[in-house]
């Protein structure tokens, strides 16, 4: 069983700005978490136990001195090893950037920083955020912290597995077809994917820029909103940041879901597991109980989401990743022209499911298959993006499984890349649409493992999509 | 850059004006890339400076560090949109894309350009002799940084042993100004180039200087006979200034010709011109593998300017060159297209010429003052025009010779102004008494009798000797076209 | 897009991509890919003609940046990361055989 935090990030910061509640002591129950049970998990690339220790002391001294300190204030975070980090390796789980030491703070960090919270890692992923259960890590898989012979999911999976086993009550992912909430579902955790635009990619290392989000992962879904106020918002050094300032989720979440319309989608690609199918059931009767109305909705083109991403998303990647040449930073094949360095630098550098896509990628972009490829997914993430939005002229949220199934063993998927691009199944079109989704825990299916429940809400609707989810969160505990 | 998209330009029908080769004519579209005058690079804040030791303009964005976003510059967009403005063009909604290739100075191994919208389209440029080259499109690009080769002969990449790459011209705003195919002869391209060049700095969208790689010119060069389809283009690259332009435009021109008539034909390739020996040489041969895979740049939204932007710059334009020569011209009496008028507009010194014939000067006189005296920039700036406008006067009244005058007009010059009649009296600049040189002329007669006998039997070139004994003997205060009068009025012819 | 892709196909995309593939990689990646693409002619079905290219969820324009000089990274820093640095500059073998 999970080792859960006694505190949420709330309680803890509001006991930690009272002064009822040492940042220096939370830090220190967190860490000996980690000393416990790290070394069969693997959750982290890099633990930082001085910095942490050094800033919660500084929290600690701000509180006794009388200074304001910030919403996040002692709180431990641990961050996705591929948000840049000063002068701290960032790794993105990759060979080719083993050692890299950035000069310069993602703007999510500084405002995590701003809001006092404590970076106390930098988690395990798959290499560049490729994968769905965090075995492409050139460091080694995660495992489940409820049970490790299982994988955490992914490409997330170190910061699921953080918040799941009471190494920190909150952290950070990036989720670009899935990979903050089908991790958060196979740990039992809360993951957010907001708004594409709604938090600032600036510092994060790109995988698919038209595609990617940070977000939170948490034990509750009030955490979340108290996440997400922190690290959303305007930042003017992302150009696809939405200018508008956004209402506080942590308010949205006092409303019910009274008369709230949740839609289920009558022409959701089948598959999910029966354990599954049985908890998506059991959501139904939670928010009908709660108030809300369950409507049917179609999204025709929801089932094409799989192909339209396994183009487009492969094809920035191919370019995003053309910069690891060996020339300015990273790791370098040493070789006897450039051009060979950059072909052995590459080929040795990156792991096979990354040079799998960036070959897809190229691929799809190149002469003579652009139309047949990446032009046509562009028009099916239209039509996707189209048939949501028609969703949501009849129903304020949608609800489905988050993935098709609870965590799988470790090597299940190892052979078959379809197989493991199958997970994202439910996740992905709601990259391809920008909307927002998260993943809530909802009890548990085989082996007593966790299952998760997606809700799904349009553009910026996150405080709705809230509602629903700790509605749902209310229902299970 | 050339986008595939581009319909095959069929040759219009021959008119008999042709500027032809041994029965070829010339064919030449130019693609010149400037560099814009900001303070900071195309989509970061670090600075767009030349001259600065390696790699101190640099951040996240320029090195394409892992996470790095780019985000537009304003003003790079208003200096974009002034070329476009001032080269006739209309400016549109437009995106950027992703060219993906590999090279150390390209750090992100993408270059982020425009590719099938660009911001500026359909232009013209007129020539100082009236003819409109046209201007396909003239687009915002990011420049590269900067390969250093070390271990050959020459800095030259062939033969080099390693490269050292300086990243700080990387991400300095460009505008690439693509003509169409519509130059016809070296000249044309030249004078192509100097106009551009005009234009460039009086809109203040960039210094545009060839010598600091500021301005840079490829030219894709093809020689046809007239009524035919146009033939195989190559492109001729490193050309570094407007003078080897024309000498590599027509090096290339006569190459293909001889390809052609010796049976053989042009290759489609990129062409490096080498200064050192006057040719052209294969760069590289045009690779159907050149696949650069253009999308759009998800990291950056669309650029469509505002209808009232547009209209403020194409209201802030200043009067552009072809305007101002005519100006001058009209002012001065000298051509628009002549040297003067040129070389002044150019400088951005034809409203102080316009000053000084306010002041009550010579305008005629006032334009080779300062065509002559002015070259050092920013020298008008000094010197109050009323002082050239005194001087000026001073000449024409012939009250001081043009030696005298231009003696006056570089202490001027030097001084930051001056007042010319004091000057010409401090110096014993006064015009001699006619009677008092017609005595000086006859003592030069008497003390040369060997040049006045040649100068008389008719050797015109003994006539230098006595004007040059004449100014001696005057200290240089005497009129040469008067005194060669004089002389020539003595002459007895036999 | 019914062509199946072709060993000669992943060869050209890997030089594209500066992957330099071992033989059995080639062979691999070039059964993997064709497994992909012929799943994902699940859209080939789609009725696309009129549907416009979507490649950015939010719909935003005219994004700037003011033309103000702002510090940028340390030389020093930056250039001890690189793999190779000399006189202020990074380092790079001979550059051979690539188009420029």
């Amino acid at each position: 069983m999970t080792q859960r935090t006694e505190l949420t990030a709330t309680q803890i910061a509001a006991g930690v700005r009272s002064g009822s509640l040492k940042a220096a002591d939370v830090l220190d129950r967190h860490l000996a978490r980690i000393a416990d049970r790290e070394s069969e998990i693997h959750a982290f690339n890099l633990v930082l136990v001085d910095q942490a220790r050094a800033g919660a002391a500084a929290i600690d001294d701000a509180v006794a001195a009388g200074h304001e300190v910030g919403p996040l204030a002692g709180v431990p975070v641990a961050l996705k090893d591929n948000m840049c980090t000063r002068g701290i390796p960032t790794t993105c789980s990759s060979k080719i950037l083993e050692g890299w030491r950035p000069p310069y703070d993602a703007t999510v960090v500084t405002r995590l920083a701003a809001a006092g919270a404590i970076v106390i890692g930098k988690t395990n992923l798959d290499e560049f955020a490729m994968g769905s259960s965090t075995e492409n890590s050139a460091f080694g898989p995660t495992l489940n912290p409820h049970d490790t012979t299982r994988v955490a999911g992914g490409s997330s999976g170190g910061s699921a597995a953080a918040v799941a086993a009471g190494f920190a009550p909150t952290s950070l992912g990036s989720d670009t077809g899935g990979s903050i909430r089908q991790p958060a579902a196979l740990c039992g955790v809360v993951g957010v994917k907001p708004t594409y635009g709604y938090v600032s990619r600036y510092g994060l290392v790109a995988f698919a820029s038209s595609l990617d989000q940070i977000g939170p992962f948490t034990n509750t879904v009030e955490d979340a909103a108290l996440m997400l106020d922190v690290i959303g918002g305007h930042d003017a050094m992302d150009s696809t940041s939405i200018p508008d300032p956004q209402p506080s989720l942590r308010e949205a979440i006092r409303h019910g879901v009274d008369g709230l319309r949740v839609g289920r989608i009558t022409d959701l690609p089948s598959g999910a597991d029966p354990d599954v199918v049985a908890r998506l059931e059991a959501a139904f009767d939670a928010l009908r109980d709660a108030g809300a109305e369950i409507v049917d909705v179609q999204v025709p083109a929801f089932g094409y989401g799989l192909t339209a991403y396994y183009l487009i998303a492969p094809a920035e990647a191919s370019s995003n990743l053309a910069r690891y040449d060996g020339v300015r930073y990273g790791m370098r094949v040493d070789s006897p022209d450039t051009n060979a360095m950059y072909g052995a630098t590459r080929a040795a550098g990156f792991g096979e499911e990354v040079q799998r896509r960036i070959m897809l990628g190229t691929y799809a972009l190149s002469a003579g298959y652009y139309d047949a490829y990446y032009g046509k997914a562009l028009k099916v993430r239209r039509m996707i993006a189209d048939d949501f939005d028609r969703a949501y002229q009849q129903a304020d949220v949608l609800i489905t499984p988050t993935a098709p199934s609870v965590a799988f063993h470790v090597g299940d998927k190892g052979d078959d890349p379809l197989a493991m691009y199958l997970c994202d199944v439910y996740t992905i079109p709601t990259n391809l649409a920008g909307h927002p989704g998260m993943s809530v825990p909802f009890g548990t299916g085989e082996s007593n493992l966790p299952v998760g429940i997606q809700v799904l809400a349009g553009t910026l609707n996150e405080p709705t999509m809230f509602r629903a989810a700790a509605a749902l969160e209310r229902a299970v505990s | 850059m050339t986008v595939e998209v581009t319909p095959l330009y069929i040759a219009p029908p021959a008119t008999g004006n042709e500027i032809l080769i041994d029965g070829y004519e010339l064919v030449v579209g130019l693609e010149v890339h400037v560099e814009l005058a900001t303070a900071t690079k195309l989509f970061s804040a670090s600075a767009n400076r030349f001259g600065d030791d390696p790699n101190t303009n640099i951040d996240p964005v320029t090195l394409g560090l892992p996470g790095a976003l780019p985000v537009l510059n304003r003003q790079a967009v208003e200096l974009a949109m002034r070329i476009g403005a001032a080269l006739n063009c209309t400016i549109q909604p437009c995106t950027f894309h992703r060219k993906n290739y590999f090279y150390p100075d390209m750090p992100k191994a993408y270059q982020i350009s425009q590719y099938d919208q660009p911001l500026n389209i359909d232009g013209f440029l007129p020539l100082p002799g009236g003819k409109k080259i046209g201007i396909e499109r003239a687009h915002l690009e990011e420049d590269t940084g900067k390969s250093t080769h070390f271990g050959g002969t020459g800095g030259r990449i062939h033969g080099s042993t390693y490269s050292l790459i300086d990243f700080n011209r990387a991400g300095v705003p460009l505008v690439e100004i693509v003509s169409r195919p519509d130059i016809r002869t070296a000249e044309e391209a030249r004078e192509y180039v100097s106009e551009l060049r005009a234009i460039l700095l009086a809109v203040g969208a960039s210094d545009a200087k060839m010598e600091e790689g500021s301005m840079r010119c490829d030219a894709n060069v093809s020689v046809h006979k007239p009524g035919t389809p146009y033939g195989t283009r190559c492109e001729i690259k490193n050309v570094n200034s407007i003078r080897s332009l024309g000498k590599a435009i027509e090096y290339e021109a006569r190459r293909q010709i001889d390809l052609i008539e010796s049976g053989e034909s042009v290759r489609q390739e990129t062409r490096h011109w080498d200064e050192n020996d006057g040719r052209t040489h294969t760069l590289r041969v045009k690779e159907d593998a050149d696949d650069y895979r253009y999308f759009l740049e998800p990291d950056l939204v669309p650029l469509a300017p505002s209808a009232e932007w547009i209209q403020a710059v194409r209201d802030a334009l200043p009067v552009l060159p072809d305007a101002r020569r005519a100006l001058l011209s009209e002012a001065t009496g000298a051509p628009a297209d002549g040297e003067a008028a040129m070389v002044v507009v150019e400088r951005g010194q034809d409203a102080y010429v316009l000053a000084i014939a306010a002041a009550g000067g010579d305008a005629a006189r006032a334009l080779i003052y300062v065509k002559e005296a002015f070259a050092e920039e920013g020298s008008q700036d000094r010197v109050p025009a009323a002082d050239v406008a005194a001087l000026t006067k001073l000449e024409t009244s012939g009250a001081v010779t043009a030696t005298q005058a231009k003696t006056i007009l570089a202490e001027i010059v030097a001084n930051g102004g001056g007042d010319a009649a004091a000057i010409a009296t401090a110096k014993g600049f006064e015009a001699m008494d006619t009677s008092v040189l017609e005595t000086m002329i006859d003592q030069v007669i008497a003390d040369n009798a060997a040049a006045w006998t040649k100068y008389c039997s008719g050797e015109d070139k003994a006539m230098g000797a006595l004007v040059g004994a004449a100014m001696k003997a005057s200290k240089g205060q005497a009129d040469g076209k008067q005194v060669t009068a004089l002389l020539q009025a003595r002459r007895i012819p036999r | 897009m019914s062509n199946r892709i072709t060993r000669e196909d992943v060869v050209h995309v890997a030089r594209l991509a500066r992957l330099d593939l071992s033989p059995e990689a080639i062979e691999r990646t070039t059964a993997q890919l064709a497994g992909m693409l012929e799943h994902f002619e699940d859209i080939d079905a789609l009725q696309l003609d009129d549907v416009q290219p979507m490649t950015q969820p939010y719909p935003l324009r005219n994004v700037f940046r003011e033309d103000v000089v702002r510090v940028g990274l340390d030389r020093d820093e930056v250039l001890a990361a690189a793999p190779s640095a000399e006189d202020g500059r990074f380092r790079v073998p001979p550059i051979l055989g690539l188009d420029s």
